[in-house]
């Protein structure tokens, strides 16, 4: 059974908690220190989207092997409004927030794989993994 | 959660030692602030060598503490970004550009004193 954690996300302390479970298991399967960065700034995008739009949800970060890989997996999950344009949100300095709008396509560029799905008023669910090279 | 901040003669030294959650990062915006109002400072350096991470959000707020300094006419620099912060910031897209930056402490306060004499 591989390494599973899970973090809810209901206030900004599991931001932190979330980050530092990343780092934590990232450290273990081997990731040097610029990944463990790169895997624990995503989780922190991540886990602070859940807090903003949909005020609860939960960050799993599960190790991966495919292939004969190694690699880390975080799913984002959360039941919130979802979101209304799936193509604006990847574009580079879109924010409803009035933050920088780096977050999810910054995601997308520091993990390997990326995956988005959303429903309107159902929730949204990424997945990113990043593969040890 | 407050992040000590160090008066030295006309400047501040902050030396940001732990976990920047939300709060402690817009909290520590705010006393920089105040303390360079209180104390009439013209320059503040910001060392960030222990930090791991800094994600958009605190690279708004810190790219907004500069700016926020700047007008009040105190300058600020930020020393000490780590390889990897700084490999991380780039791959997400997020440019400090018109940031002052130093190697260190020490090269972050002789920048100052370059800035604020020339």
């Amino acid at each position: 059974m591989q390494v599973q954690t899970h973090v809810d996300i209901h206030s900004e302390w599991g931001i932190v908690a979330a980050r530092q479970a990343g780092r934590k298991l990232a450290r273990e399967i081997g990731f040097g220190s610029v990944d463990q960065a790169r895997i624990t700034t995503a989780i922190s995008e991540l886990a602070r989207n859940i807090y903003l739009y949909a005020n609860r949800g939960q960050i799993k970060i599960e190790e991966v092997t495919a292939s004969g890989k190694r690699g880390i997996k975080i799913i984002a999950v959360d039941e919130g409004p979802g979101i209304k344009d799936l193509r604006r949100v990847m574009e580079d300095g879109f924010t409803t927030s009035g933050g920088l709008g780096a977050g999810l396509p910054g995601v997308k560029r520091l993990m390997d794989d990326f995956n988005l799905h959303s429903e309107l008023n159902e929730g949204t669910t990424i997945t990113a993994t990043k593969w040890l090279r | 959660m407050r992040i000590p901040i160090l008066k030295l003669h006309d400047y501040l030294l902050i030396s940001v030692q732990v976990e920047l959650d939300d709060q402690t990062a817009l909290q520590f915006q705010e006393d920089v602030l105040e303390k360079i109002h209180e104390e009439g400072s013209r320059g503040v350096v910001i060392d960030l060598t222990s930090v791991e991470m800094i994600d958009s959000f605190i690279a708004k707020v810190l790219g907004d503490v500069v700016d926020m300094s700047n007008l009040m006419g105190a300058k600020v620099v930020l020393t000490g970004i780590q390889p990897a912060v700084a490999i991380t910031l780039i791959d997400m897209g997020i440019v400090l550009d018109e940031v002052p930056t130093a190697l260190d402490l020490e090269q972050g306060l002789e920048r100052l004193q370059l800035e604020l004499e020339g």
